[in-house]
């Protein structure tokens, strides 16, 4: 077994062993939530009886180590429990939700991810002259702005007064393609705008920082365009940590975008598991928790894995 | 001119002129755009509903842990979804009294101790089933049974038994009760095949609409019910309510015409909202009012005389422009305002630091009185805690305030902590509210009143069928509660809804909840 390969394992081990710990956490984390799920779902005018006879019906007067290990269990074989506050089985109801959000990150990631690296690419070319310093100004004012007042701002500019665009991003089986991706519109635009500058910045501190090295002076020296010197010996020599912070921002595109799914009322993820903790719907919150973790952990691992591949040493070992 | 008017508003209903060419030319008339729109839609409402089309509702209050079991509604989603599927035997109407709906008419034994309901027959639940009186008794049952989760149990309580004779349906009380129909107007109580027992969140009922879409928390969808009974419901051939918490998007959706209308439009807003060209805000006044409550059973507030310096030390009228932004008006500290039936108002106390001061130097209290507050007691709370540690301060009295979280706020806070910012959503009639929250035994005596006089009141109005007896018990116990009572009620907040002017046929309501009482979208139709 080669040493990349044999990394790449020790990686997925580890990330397996970090998931069962977050269990833990998260499992800690819910016990300790003030409040009571009974209470939650009847709300203020619920009577001392509705309540225990509640109570009593959602089984959440087991100890706590019991029911973790039935959690534990019933994730290994797929079944995340059904929700306390309207039964319905979580795993069905995350599928479609699930998709929703990636839905919505992939078209956001298509857009921003090759949009930041040419940004990025754009001004290194330009160092220091006005495209350089216009990229760079606009993409840390949208950066700087809280995401939600983007949001509004591009909702009312867009939605109310222009008119182009829809300014609640629902979408539902039966809505065509076009329909769905004209629905998203709002929401993908604000998410590109948050997350551009962060991808932009790297990008391009990364290439700057290999064209200090002596390989590009002898490529500038044998008369090599300004491009192709950056495309083709500095940008894959920066592929490291460019790869890093893409995946650090594909990864708040899924789990991070609670704001943004709230504003344009978008039915993913994030939605879902804040409507369910305000209601202390445990087993859901836990379901969500974990596979957020399972897919934060995913991204960073794929980072670590692309940046061990992507190191010669590593793939070509004496 | 009036004429001409009219000859203009025909040709707008029947689609020859536009709306925006209508207003131009009654401005040319001399007439402002309020009362050219006013015009508008009252010859719109003339020319009677138009059948079709969709009406899109963007609705505040659902999240997608939601059930479509109707005794688990508790938001504004899972109701106005339920009322599209679903009836109850009665129901409030927006303009005071009653409204029959499953039960065709009903009355009382002379004791008020026996009620007899005549129960609609022909009617179909959406499975094809035929509605029967044993459906009837077997949902109340479900209310009501030992181990129910219903949100209506506390009003069934008082039944002893229940039975059906023929298409009718018999409750006996335990002790007489003149407003049982009221109590049945219930939101959770609708009517189920085999009162939902086999699948309470079947979302099957005898409503003006079948659901065809159920995604809690995101879009629900209902067409039209073709076999429905009553015609004077449900216009359009479909409904579709989308959830949209958030306040700003709400209103943004109904502003760029993506919903016809939305409730729930923030009090900070609704004056820009309403200046908007083709939106209308509407607004209900009812029952539902905002509360800084204190228990007469714990120190400091068993002290009368403290009690009512802090009466005195609110300034009801700053609330009401401050935190509704004038849309509601004054509370006198009783739970009862004019939206009841049987309402006699009572001498409004207002803002005295003088008074505040004689009561506080009379009650020999000299400390610093702890009020909790949070967000999600009522919208503003936190400000208007303030409003009020400040009012107070002028008349000598100190309040500190303590946030709390909105988390648990219902389950930790209210209810057990002695001084609180709450809010009440009152109930139909006098006699529930003071049952629900103002009798010694209630769960929810969030005041700890307990006055043997008031509970002697309440239990002999039950029973007396006379209006003008019944009118004056509850003015006394109005009294009670205002001079006695640990209930401070600054104000009694309006229910605000905006209407875009793609729909028509709005009718304003005296009482009830917000969006005509969650009837509005069956009540409108499509415009031309």
């Amino acid at each position: 077994m080669g040493p990349a390969l044999r990394l790449v394992a020790q990686r997925l081990a580890l990330g397996l062993l970090l998931l069962l710990m977050v269990s833990v956490v998260i499992f800690a984390g819910t016990m300790i939530l003030p409040g009571d799920v009974a209470q939650s779902i009847l709300g203020q005018s619920a009577t001392p009886e509705a309540l225990a006879n509640l109570r009593e019906e959602l089984g959440v007067n087991d100890p706590a180590l019991t029911r973790y290990f039935e959690w534990l269990f019933g994730v290994f074989r797929g079944d995340l429990g059904t929700a306390l506050t309207n039964n319905q089985d979580i795993l069905t109801s995350i599928v479609g939700r699930m998709q929703n959000t990636l839905f919505l990150a992939f078209w956001a990631a298509l857009i921003s991810v090759p949009l930041a690296i040419f940004l990025g690419l754009l001004a290194v070319r330009y160092r220091n002259r006005w495209p350089d310093k216009l990229i760079s100004a606009v993409t840390l004012t949208s950066i700087s702005i809280p995401e939600f007042l983007i949001g509004y701002v591009l909702m009312y500019f867009i939605g109310v007064q222009l008119g182009w665009a829809p300014t609640v991003a629902t979408v539902y089986d039966g809505m065509s393609l076009g329909e769905k991706l004209h629905a998203i519109a709002l929401p993908v635009a604000v998410l590109t705008l948050v997350v551009l500058a962060h991808m932009m910045r790297m990008t391009r501190a990364a290439i700057l920082n290999v064209m200090q090295s002596a390989y590009v002076e002898t490529a500038e020296l044998k008369g090599l365009t300004m491009f192709k010197i950056i495309w083709r010996h500095a940008f894959p020599n920066s592929i490291a940590p460019i790869v890093n912070v893409v995946m650090l921002n594909l990864a708040y595109l899924v789990v991070g975008v609670v704001v943004i799914e709230v504003v344009f009322t978008y039915p993913g993820m994030g939605q879902y598991l804040v409507d369910h903790v305000a209601k202390r719907d445990i087993p859901v919150v836990q379901a969500c928790g974990l596979i957020f973790a399972a897919v934060y952990i995913g991204l960073n691992m794929v980072a670590d894995i692309v940046s061990i591949l992507s190191n010669p040493r590593l793939r070509h070992p004496k | 001119m009036n004429q001409h008017l009219r000859y203009l508003s025909s040709r707008v209903l029947a689609g020859a002129m536009s709306r925006r060419e209508f207003m131009g030319r009654a401005a040319a008339l001399g007439l402002t755009a309020a009362t050219a729109s006013t015009f508008l839609s009252s010859a719109a409402r003339a020319a009677g509903p138009r059948k079709g089309g969709t009406i899109k509702v963007g609705i505040q209050g659902g999240g997608s842990s939601d059930s479509l079991d109707p005794a688990l509604a508790a938001n504004a989603t899972a109701t106005s979804v339920s009322r599209l599927w679903g009836e109850p035997l009665v129901e409030l109407d927006p303009q005071g009294g009653l409204w029959p709906r499953l039960a065709e008419s009903f009355e009382a034994s002379a004791d008020a101790r026996v009620w007899t309901f005549k129960i609609r027959s022909g009617v179909n639940f959406s499975n094809g089933k035929t509605m029967t009186p044993e459906d009837v008794l077997a949902t109340m049952e479900r209310h009501s049974g030992e181990d129910t989760k219903s949100g209506a149990l506390g009003i069934m309580r008082g039944i002893k038994a229940m039975s059906v004779d023929g298409q009718n349906f018999i409750v006996e009380l335990e002790s007489p009760n003149a407003d049982l129909p009221y109590l049945l107007t219930d939101y959770h109580l609708l009517i189920q095949p085999n009162g939902g027992k086999d699948d309470p969140a079947a979302g099957i009922g005898t409503g003006p609409y079948v659901l065809k879409t159920v995604e809690p928390g995101v879009r629900f969808v209902g067409e039209k019910n073709p076999d429905y009974w009553d015609d004077s419901l449900g216009h359009a051939d479909t409904i579709e309510f989308i959830v949209i918490n958030d306040d700003t998007a709400r209103v943004a959706a109904v502003q760029s015409g993506q919903v016809d209308m939305i409730n729930r439009v923030p009090p900070r807003t609704a004056g820009l909202v309403d200046r908007a060209p083709n939106i209308n805000v509407r607004t209900t006044a009812g029952p539902g009012h905002y509360v800084f409550i204190m228990h007469c059973d714990t120190a400091p507030f068993d002290n009368m005389d403290l009690r009512m310096a802090l009466k005195y030390g609110i300034n009801r009228q700053e609330m009401v422009e401050k935190i509704l932004f004038g849309y509601g008006s004054v509370g006198n500290d009783t739970p009862i305002n004019s939206s009841y039936p049987l309402y006699t108002e009572l001498e409004q106390r207002s803002y005295d630091p003088d008074k505040a001061k004689f009561h506080l130097e009379k009650s020999g209290f000299d400390g610093t009185v702890l009020l909790r507050t949070s967000d999600n007691s009522f919208p503003g709370a936190p400000d208007a805690a303030a409003l009020f540690q400040q009012s107070c301060g002028a008349a000598g009295i100190n309040v500190e305030i303590k946030r709390e979280p909105n988390d648990g706020y219902w389950s930790e806070v209210w209810n057990k902590k002695p001084f609180v910012t709450s809010y009440w959503g009152g109930r139909p009639t006098q006699d529930s509210m003071f049952s629900t929250a103002y009798l010694s035994t209630a769960d929810w005596n969030d005041t700890r009143f307990k006055n043997e006089q008031f509970d002697q009141l309440l239990y002999a109005a039950r029973a007396e069928l006379d209006e003008a007896k019944r009118k004056q018990m509850y003015a006394d116990m109005s009294l009670l509660v205002h001079n006695e009572g640990g209930l401070i009620c600054p104000m009694f907040n309006q229910f605000i809804d905006a209407v875009g002017e793609g729909v028509e046929g709005w009718v304003d309501a005296k009482t009830g909840f917000e969006l005509n009482n969650f009837y509005a979208p069956m009540k409108m139709w499509v415009a031309a």
